[in-house]
């Protein structure tokens, strides 16, 4: 039988000046898993989302979503970005925020209204994060902003999410909110793919990983690929990491 | 108004760019029709600020160039070139009908009815954009990577908001000309923010201020006397934004400082109740009283925080000696929980 990729990449190349960020990349993602992305400091692990999403143009390969062009699948797809990407302090409200992931399947010109504005409050409950709805995003802690991010994903009710370093700058306890999140996402048959940098956690938190450094490295089942192997190869020092049994 | 959109994407400086760049439209536009003609002047002004903005654009996505050096750029090179056409204009014989100076600091009494009225029309329909294309603007504004997932077009965007402000400036060069237009733009909206934290309140905000020191600067230009409108409209709008950054109850620098000053004495007098209860707890009876001498060698103990806690009736003072209430003690049992659950409040 043939296996349903969630996400298929071919032949992805990006570059920025001279040299490419990211070379030939071939990636097929397989429905619902839960994914990282690992890799040194300008692997282009971001780049790779970006190049995915059609934020960056990539100067050769193709992206297809579910067997079919990226940009006939949007609505099935949601994307987090890093939560240094925008400016908090724009003058808005948290609730504000997550209504902004109504506004694709809402299209040109139409407001939200009552039912974009219930599915809003439910993605706010999910992330815990009710009581601070009309709180100026300015005066939300970091762990808090990316608990916005991540129910403005939730809003738009995608089978596959993107996010580039949900974990970066929030403490222990949103980052245990945020996996079981994600791993309830994976449950519910939705695919998801996450830009990581703890090598520590990936056995515990993730069931697929990708190894990227400009190149592919490798992909596949974590039990099966995460060693000290593909790691060296990946951050070009012989790399140790205690995996749990 | 739109003044908003340009402040907070940090793009202050467009608007200065936009309005130089208006310049040499303005003069070719004179050179090539050769009367006066305040319309096809404005026609020049808005071909030449789109040329200028567009470049702008140009530089930034294709060189390394910040947008900063783009904008110093442009505006510099299409001031320099309107100037150069503005002398020369001057030593033709028909130069003195022209005008052609009062668009570099404006003349509000150079402006016609049917000025007016244009620039009446051109504000209601930049209105009317603003409100059906709300969404979009605001979305772009906050996060452009996103709007692009979510599968709108964001050049589409970016070149309507970006083709309103210049309509803007160049019709408001024959009132503040030229090198005084971005203040117009911006100092309204840099007024507006400081006083709310709502996009919606702050554009309204600033169309309130920037007609403010519309009619205020005119009615002041005019009362005084040989004063030109421009400049002092300027002024007023600058007042506006000093009021608003000493004053405005949640930015302003007046209240911050105010409220800072509060916690720190709440914070003091919370600390020393916390050390009294330290002692009183290694009494049996809480209120045994102690003497105001052992409070001296705690930093952040003063005679105010002391009389403070006296207030609250948290503390009893007896000539030098001092005791606690039951009051002070259960305060200062809970005063960590307390602070704890503020912050997550």
């Amino acid at each position: 039988m043939e296996q349903k990729y969630a996400v298929t990449v071919d032949d992805l190349t990006v570059a920025y000046n001279y040299k490419p960020v990211l070379w030939d990349i071939d990636l097929m993602i397989p429905e619902s898993v839960l994914m990282c992305i690992v890799g040194p400091n300008g692997a282009g692990k971001s780049t790779l989302i970006k190049a995915i999403l059609g934020i960056i143009k990539p100067i050769a390969g193709t992206v297809s979503i579910f067997g079919k062009p990226y940009e006939k699948q949007r609505s099935l797809v949601a994307y987090v970005p890093q939560k240094g990407s925008v400016d908090w302090d724009f003058p808005t409200t948290a609730l504000d925020v997550v209504m902004m992931g109504t506004y694709g399947s809402l299209g040109w010109i139409k407001r939200p209204g009552q039912k974009e504005k219930k599915a809003s409050l439910e993605a706010l409950e999910k992330v815990g994060m009710l009581p601070f709805k009309n709180r100026q995003i300015s005066q939300l802690s970091g762990g808090q902003q990316q608990r916005i991010f991540l129910a403005r994903a939730l809003v738009q009710n995608a089978a596959i999410y993107f996010m580039d370093e949900p974990f970066q700058g929030v403490d222990a306890t949103t980052e245990k909110a945020i996996i079981n999140i994600l791993k309830e996402l994976r449950k519910a048959g939705k695919t998801v793919i996450v830009v990581h940098h703890d090598l520590q956690t990936v056995p515990e938190y993730f069931d697929w990983v990708t190894f990227l450094n400009v190149k592919k490295i490798a992909t596949g089942p974590v039990k099966d690929i995460f060693n000290d192997d593909n790691l060296t190869k990946t951050y070009g020092i012989n790399y140790k990491v205690s995996v749990q049994e | 108004m739109l003044g908003s959109f340009a402040v907070l994407r940090k793009q202050s400086l467009l608007g200065d760019a936009i309005s130089h760049a208006a310049l040499p439209g303005i003069a070719i536009a004179f050179l090539i029709i050769g009367v006066k003609d305040s319309n096809l002047f404005l026609l020049g002004a808005l071909i030449s600020g789109l040329i200028g903005t567009f470049w702008i654009r140009g530089i930034t996505k294709n060189t390394h160039l910040k947008s900063d050096t783009a904008l110093g750029l442009t505006l510099s090179l299409f001031f320099g070139f309107g100037m150069l056409l503005l002398t020369f204009i001057q030593k033709q014989p028909n130069a003195s009908q022209a005008g052609l100076d009062t668009y570099l600091f404006g003349q509000a009494a150079t402006l016609l009815i049917e000025d007016v009225w244009l620039i009446a029309i051109v504000a209601g329909i930049s209105l009317l954009i603003l409100l059906v294309f709300w969404k979009e603007f605001k979305i772009l504004l906050f996060d452009e990577d996103y709007t692009k997932t979510l599968g709108f077009n964001t050049n589409f965007i970016d070149i309507l908001i970006t083709t309103f402000i210049v309509i803007t400036i160049v019709l408001g060069l024959q009132t503040v000309g030229v090198i005084l237009m971005s203040a117009m733009l911006l100092a309204p909206a840099a007024a507006a923010r400081q006083w709310t934290n709502s996009l919606g309140v702050m554009v309204v905000l600033a169309a309130i201020f920037g007609a403010f020191s519309g009619v205020v600067g005119t009615g002041i230009s005019t009362v005084v006397g040989n004063l030109s409108t421009g400049p002092v409209i300027v002024l007023v709008a600058a007042s506006i934004v000093f009021i608003s950054f000493i004053f405005s109850p949640k930015r302003g620098l007046l209240f911050r400082e105010i409220r800072f000053r509060k916690n720190r004495n709440n914070i003091k007098m919370q600390k020393t109740l916390a050390f009294m209860y330290g002692i009183a707890k290694t009494h049996e009876n809480i209120s045994h009283p102690h003497t105001i001498k052992i409070l001296n060698d705690f930093q952040g103990f003063s005679k105010r925080s002391l009389q403070e806690l006296v207030d609250f009736n948290y503390v009893k003072i007896n000539g030098q000696q001092w005791s606690m209430t039951q009051e002070g003690y259960e305060k200062a049992a809970n005063l960590y929980d307390q602070q704890i659950k503020d912050t997550h409040e």
